[in-house]
């Protein structure tokens, strides 16, 4: 077994796929994926619903056709693959540990590293949910692993808490198989996923979705037995009177999902609080050279089109870092969260590359704007570099613009950028 | 169906699987009840995970006797059992003279309670030990002989000890009621029928005024369940300097809301102490879980709510029986007796904090009862009181890993991605001396599930690996018996369901 390669991949979801087949395209030689699950394609495996590749292919396909698609292309291109082992280290030296049952402890060096292990669900501890503690509080996408995957039903009549996409995908998939689901319940005054998600997982099914309203209380020891509701002001506090308990035997959790860092961490890759990925710059390197990033590891994106073209960009730094016999020197500006944005993705970019390829840049708002925006950017002096009009700006939907190479001559005296969105 | 034995004893907590592991050495036929699904499922499985010192308890009472003779006992009794623990040292916070003054209290019991080595430190030397302490701090205690246990290992190693030494276990059974022949207890009733014996030993905890009851013993004896409610913090976002115990100065309501070093690596805030209605209750509440995140934050002001990975609470079985001694005015006390008004019985009951760290001194006294009241306890020659403790794939070296792999290609595959659980070390859980099988008794015993993504990942994974080793549908899989069924039924059947119902239309 070979034990080292230009670009080793941790992750087989959409980043890692999209990283491996650029890193191949761009002329790494040995490029190797690690996957912890016997199958390739990550979390698209169990994503059975259509709205995959509408904006990559203008086409709608469902998770495991639109994986397959890229599974099929990284095997013609050579990428090998680790399948069920996971990785238990990387150093800043990268190097990596992992394990697996038929080559058991096994030690690996890449000359660069794509982090690609996409990201985790928020659970009932960390939103200090009140109650008891029974069989029957999952969170949405281990529920949707059990009915998709393993094939089996998780409960007979459900309460949704958090209007995330996974929680409204799994109302409807638990309503087709049979399934009652009582209610959706958010917390916030708006939606925390995407409107289409509403209308063709809710409005659709007849699935009511009540916001600014909460559970409040958890009952029953072995199973949930009921939740308690209750509607919240805007500090989500609860209001005394409007509580309803409401018999269910599965609570559903939709309310977030956290970009899974640990191995990055141990790594000496720093973290950015806000999208608790790392800190990168327009090809996807954290702060520790040679060590990438693709994908939901770096924050979490709302369509899986946009992960699948941030692990092309991945794939390609980390094929030119593998070959380059040095790191080139850096035009590297930061690029900061302006007016009304939350964050924004990457946190630095390279003005002289910015001559060969657009930079995608991906924010999230902080307060919800139901009329035409303008998002701009601007270098310190508050001229606008590029600009790009929406009809609205929601915090449950993450706004996308690119910086084109035609603006390569107006930021080469920026020192810094700012994004900002405004109401027109 | 009816079986003898020489003794039962009722529940399978840390003081019953104790008991019966000390028991166990001599030539007795026991048999250990548990009413759930598995041992250690009640109080022992809900708290601080303390082992105490014994500066706390009120000198001549029950509680501060087995206190102090049980701290001695631990760091053998771990070897032996081949569980966790780690004697860290204490801190009790003072920010004010009148804390300093009761700190100068705790320091005169714990002297008299025999607490070796403490010490009252300055407020600057505390701040140098943990530079995180809150600023205000003018003194603390330091009692070096604190500890932190696993109340989880440690109970299911004890009951394991005692089954490798010929004890009887049977767990989801649960006690109804005793045979009687006139006063003399000769056996119990349970829901899995009856079983006789000469001696019938109460370890119910929270429900040990029931069953003493049962026999007619301290009718006015009754347990209040006080519910403590914690938070645990992930351990990759928040360390204490050095892994120790951090009380507040204790004030009339209790010992008060302590962070804490845990041997899994955490750090445990909590608890708070409020009396609930049921033996049953416990949730965790939004003013709860409030008061404990106040008290924890005030005692160490850098911990962040984002850390927190899990909450939990556990119900104390607090009792309102006296001292024996008549001089000594307290009444909250353990009760450790054999009673007058019934043969056969030993009776414990009351067993609050410091229950964990106190039940090894418990089994020793209730041996000595059982001498005094003239059972003759033959020791058996081949009693084995050593169990090894199976591997641990996360504690091991990168090394030491490679080599487990290899013996054994189960090792190489992780189930638990955040606390690095191996399908070997489930296995070998499944396959044990008490066999963990449901979802509940696997995390316990290999911490799988309890990390940052509370078992999002793994669930799945160990519904499937249960139903395998088993032989029993995914269906039928449990998180804590039966009753908590993971899953209903396979997807695809509703046409038949719906076929059905048409049917009966």
């Amino acid at each position: 077994m070979k034990t080292s390669y230009d670009v080793i991949i941790i992750g087989s979801g959409p980043g890692g796929l999209a990283a491996a087949i650029a890193a191949r395209e761009n002329g790494a030689e040995d490029v190797l994926m690690i996957e912890r699950d016997i199958e390739l394609g990550g979390i698209l495996v169990q994503c059975i619903h259509n709205g995959f590749g509408l904006e990559l292919f203008n086409e709608d396909m469902p998770g495991p056709t639109y994986a397959q698609h890229f599974i099929e292309k990284a095997r013609d291109s050579g990428v090998e693959t680790l399948m069920d082992t996971m990785v238990l280290e990387i150093t800043p030296e990268r190097m990596i540990y992992a394990i697996n049952k038929s080559s058991g402890y096994i030690t690996l060096s890449a000359r660069s590293i794509v982090l690609a292990m996409g990201c985790r669900e928020r659970t009932r501890a960390q939103i200090m949910l009140p109650g008891s503690r029974p069989a029957g509080v999952y969170t949405a996408g281990t529920a949707q692993r059990f009915v998709n995957v393993e094939g089996y039903m998780p409960g007979k009549k459900f309460i949704i808490l958090g209007s995330g996409d996974i929680g409204m995908i799994m109302a409807r998939r638990l309503t087709i198989e049979g399934a009652r689901v009582e209610r959706v319940l958010e917390i916030l005054p708006y939606l925390s996923g995407l409107t289409r998600n509403y209308v063709q997982c809710l409005l659709d099914y007849g699935i009511t979705l009540q916001k600014q309203r909460t559970v409040s209380r958890i009952y029953g020891n072995d199973r949930v037995e009921a939740i308690e509701a209750v509607s919240v002001d805007e500090k989500w506090n609860p209001i005394p009177g409007t509580q309803e308990v409401i018999p269910c035997d599965t609570l559903l959790l939709s309310v977030g999902l956290i970009p899974e860092n640990e191995l990055s961490k141990k790594a000496g890759v720093l973290l950015d609080p806000i999208t608790n990925g790392p800190y990168v710059d327009d090809r996807f390197m954290t702060n520790v050279p040679g060590i990438f990033a693709a994908g939901n590891v770096v924050h979490v994106y709302d369509l899986v089109d946009w992960v699948t073209e941030a692990g092309y960009v991945a794939g390609k730094g980390a094929a030119q870092f593998a070959q380059a016999e040095k790191v080139e020197p850096e035009a590297l500006i930061p690029l900061k969260a302006g007016d009304n944005i939350r964050y924004v993705v990457p946190h630095k970019l390279d003005k002289e590359r910015l001559a060969e390829a657009l930079v995608r840049l991906q924010m999230r708002v902080t307060t919800p704007i139901e009329e035409r925006v303008l998002v701009t950017v601007e270098n310190q002096r508050g001229e606008v570099i590029a600009r790009r009009g929406e009809p609205y700006a929601r915090p449950g939907e993450i706004l996308t613009m690119a910086i084109k190479p035609d603006t390569y001559q107006a930021v080469q005296d920026a020192s810094e950028l700012t994004v900002n969105v405004r109401q027109r | 169906m009816s079986q003898t034995y020489d003794t039962i004893i009722i529940g399978a907590g840390i003081v019953g699987s104790m008991m019966a592991r000390y028991l166990s050495q001599y030539k007795l036929d026991i048999l250990l009840i548990e009413k759930e699904a598995d041992v250690g499922m009640g109080t022992s499985a809900a708290n601080s995970a303390i082992v105490h010192a014994g500066y706390d308890a009120l000198p001549g009472t029950n509680k501060a006797i087995t206190n102090t003779l049980a701290a001695g006992m631990w760091p053998r009794l771990s070897q032996e059992l081949g569980i966790p623990y780690a004697r860290c040292g204490d801190y009790v916070v003072a920010t004010s003279d009148a804390d300093m003054d009761v700190l100068e209290s705790l320091l005169e019991r714990g002297q008299i309670n025999g607490v070796p080595d403490m010490a009252i430190i300055n407020g600057e030397e505390m701040r140098r030990r943990e530079p995180l302490i809150r600023p205000d701090t003018v003194g603390a205690l330091w009692v070096p002989s604190g500890a932190i246990g696993d109340p989880f290992a440690a109970t299911i190693a004890a009951a394991e000890n005692a089954v490798m030494n010929g004890v009887d276990l049977k767990r989801s059974t649960a006690f109804e009621d005793f045979l009687m022949e006139g006063d003399r207890i000769t056996g119990v009733h349970t829901n899995q029928g009856d079983f006789h014996s000469r001696w019938v030993v109460n370890a119910a905890g929270l429900y040990a005024d029931d069953v003493m009851h049962k026999a007619g013993v301290r009718p006015e004896f009754k347990i209040r369940p006080r519910r403590g409610e914690y938070v645990i913090l992930d351990k990759a976002d928040f360390q204490l300097t050095n892994p120790t115990v951090i009380f507040p100065t204790p004030t009339e309501k209790g010992k008060g809301i302590l962070l804490a070093s845990t041997l899994h690596g955490n750090v445990i805030v909590g608890p708070n102490a409020n009396f609930v209605d049921s033996k049953e209750n416990t949730a965790v509440t939004r003013a709860g879980l409030q008061e404990i995140w106040s008290g924890g934050s005030t005692l160490v002001p850098g911990i962040n709510r984002k850390h927190i990975i899990a909450e939990f609470a556990g119900l104390r079985a607090t009792g309102n029986a006296p001292t024996p001694n008549p001089a000594i005015d307290y009444n909250q006390d353990f009760i450790i007796e054999i009673p007058e008004e019934v043969q056969g019985l030993v009776n414990l009951g009351g067993i609050e904090s410091p229950g964990f760290t106190a039940a090894p001194a418990l089994a020793l006294m209730v041996i000595d009862l059982l001498k005094e009241a003239g059972e003759v306890l033959e020791e058996k020659a081949d009693w084995n009181p050593v169990r090894v403790p199976r591997p641990v794939f996360r504690h091991l070296s990168k090394d030491e890993q490679a080599a487990l792999v290899a013996s054994d290609p189960a090792y190489g595959r992780i189930v638990c991605r955040c606390e690095t659980v191996t399908e070997g070390e489930i296995l070998a859980e499944i396959h044990a001396p008490i066999p963990a099988d449901t979802y509940d008794a696997i995390k316990r015993r290999t911490w799988l599930g309890t990390g940052r993504c509370q078992g999002g990942f793994d669930m799945p994974r160990m519904v499937q690996i249960l139903s395998d080793e088993l032989g029993i549908p995914p269906e039928a899989v449990t998180k804590k018996g039966e009753g908590s069924q993971f899953l209903y039924r396979p997807t695809k059947q509703v046409e038949e369901d719906h076929l059905s119902v048409e049917a009966l239309i």
